[in-house]
């Protein structure tokens, strides 16, 4: 990493940033999108990036560990739900680590 | 991403600074886009339902500056889901309409119209009037239509307003209600569900439900007649006989294997005996949406468009994107908006990717949630996740995931209508 971002830097001093982006292995930026769908398949109920109305749980701006611990919860049987024990079931701890991750870097509306 | 976006925003400033021209290329994109630099392609999108809608929302989201213009008929979205409490006399259409003003301002282009041809070749959507818009991809989610010619006098009833089908929310809605209204106390409300598959799997069985206790409050003498074409309830079964059971029993009656085979009048002919209904519902078998059908893309028996579900391009014609009902189902995948509006986020990060000729997302996951009223109050769910089989090349449900409310409940009709707000807040961003 620093041979490469000092490269950068030297190159485009004016796009310190913008290079250090560019400069980020691919594979990250499939995580983050990765991360982006799986997290986009809780918004029906969840909120559009995780900012629920009404009833539901918001889950922008959540710390990832309080996330992964309600799933696995939900998972184990020790959290009672009404559905959340059944759909975390259909997600690997991966894809919840990922997710947990994606709404933890959210910013709760209001 | 945060990075990412001062980083452009530095970027773009700068050159503008410099005096540096981007060409047509950025004005064009900039004229209807909200993020910076060039477009990265233009989207047409036909049907403003629950995939149609969600798949501009997420585009513009997620591609920053893709132009995305969306094709819809009616001025306003009316859902299907939470269409029954209508019916039932629980909530007003005012409660299940939004309106695209929300897409609208974030850069989407609505045109109020319908799309009558498809030239895939020269890549562009013709409209009744004439006009034409090019794209460099095209997403169909264009919903059911139905197959009616099997059932003599079922078309003819449909055409004439008597008979209605209620199975695409708006002025039909308000048209079955006004029959319930008029319908004197005594008299039989009959309702026909096709054999599978249909949209919206509980569909009938909450409306049968949402019927049965408007009348049960305000006509008591009368009846709902269910006349199911299939060999039992195909949704939720025991919380729904349950509820007949327990809320209903008198006044609401399940019949299995009664499929509909002619209507006269008001009249349901089944293959044993007929059926004098005072209001007869008729929701009949469904395929694909008409303009899947005149592109050609029903190459599932017929009736369906397959798809690769990775991409949700159809099998038929490549470039052609294909989201909700009018899919040939993935095993275990209902027809429902829910799922219509997950399928329309793996073709939007797909399409994304494919604009700028990167590789789509190779695991993608869909899951579905469906609440459905039992009374005015008490609710069941039907949920279930699905994820992308690499082998198989489909979608399945996970094992040991999903599955449905151990009771009817109240807490979930909360959450029903929290989730109806929630969605139509996604597809729609108002």
């Amino acid at each position: 990493m620093p041979p490469i971002s000092q490269t950068a830097k030297a190159a485009f001093a004016a796009h310190a940033l913008a290079a250090l982006a560019l400069a980020a292995p691919a594979a990250q930026a499939q995580d983050l999108n990765l991360a982006r769908n799986l997290a986009a398949t809780c918004a029906n109920c969840h909120g559009t990036n995780g900012n629920a109305r009404g009833d539901m749980k918001p889950l922008a701006g959540l710390s990832a560990e309080k996330i992964i611990a309600a799933m696995a919860d939900y998972k184990s049987g020790n959290q009672p739900a009404t559905i959340m024990h059944q759909i975390s079931k259909g997600y690997s701890d991966e894809q919840i680590k990922l997710v947990a991750a994606y709404f933890a870097a959210q910013k709760a509306a209001k | 991403m945060t990075t990412n976006k001062i980083s452009l925003g530095l970027n773009r400033r700068r050159l503008l600074g410099a005096g540096l021209t981007l060409g047509g290329l950025a004005l064009t994109g900039c004229a209807t886009g909200t993020g910076s630099g060039p477009s990265l392609g233009r989207v047409v999108i036909v049907g403003g339902g629950f995939g149609g809608s969600t798949a501009a929302r997420y585009l513009k989201m997620w591609g920053g500056n893709v132009d995305v213009t969306l094709v819809e008929r009616s001025a306003s979205f009316v859902s299907c889901p939470i269409s029954n409490l209508v019916l039932g006399g629980h909530k007003q259409m005012a409660d299940i309409t939004r309106g695209y003003d929300g897409l609208k301002a974030l850069g989407v282009k609505m045109v109020q119209g319908e799309v009558t041809a498809i030239d895939a070749a020269a890549k562009k959507v013709k409209l009744a009037g004439g006009a034409e818009i090019a794209y460099d991809r095209l997403i169909l989610s264009p919903g059911v239509d139905f197959m009616t010619e099997g059932t003599p006098g079922l078309q003819a009833a449909l055409d004439s307003g008597r008979v209605l089908h209620s199975w695409k929310a708006g002025p039909q809605t308000v048209a079955l209600r006004k029959q319930l209204e008029a319908m004197p106390d005594g008299g039989v409300f009959a309702l026909s569900i096709p054999k599978v598959p249909y949209r919206c799997p509980p569909g009938p069985y909450e409306r049968a439900c949402m019927v049965a206790s408007y009348l049960k409050q305000y006509k008591p003498k009368s009846k709902v007649l269910v006349l199911d074409a299939n060999p039992e309830v195909q949704s939720k079964k025991a919380l729904f006989e349950k509820a007949f059971k327990d809320h209903y029993s008198g006044i609401l009656e399940y019949r299995a294997n009664n499929e509909l085979k002619e209507v006269v009048g008001t009249t349901a002919r089944l293959e044993f005996d007929d059926v004098k209904a005072d209001v007869l519902n008729v929701i009949p078998p469904q395929r694909a949406g008409d303009i899947a059908r005149s592109a050609g893309l029903l190459n599932m028996n017929n009736r369906w468009v397959g798809v690769n579900w990775l991409t949700m391009e159809s099998t038929a014609a490549p470039g052609i994107h294909v989201l909700g009902d009018a899919t040939f189902s993935a095993p275990a995948m209902p027809k429902s908006g829910h799922m219509a509006n997950q399928h329309a986020k793996v073709a939007a990060a797909a399409i994304i990717e494919l604009l700028q000729g990167k590789p789509v997302n190779a695991t993608p996951v869909v899951m579905n949630t469906c609440y459905s009223f039992v009374t005015a109050k008490d609710v069941v769910h039907v949920a279930s996740v699905h994820q992308y089989d690499e082998k198989d090349k489909t979608f399945k449900a996970v094992p040991g995931s999903g599955g449905v409310s151990a009771a009817a409940n109240q807490i979930e009709g909360r959450y029903a209508l929290s989730w109806a707000d929630n969605i139509w807040s996604d597809m729609l961003a108002v």
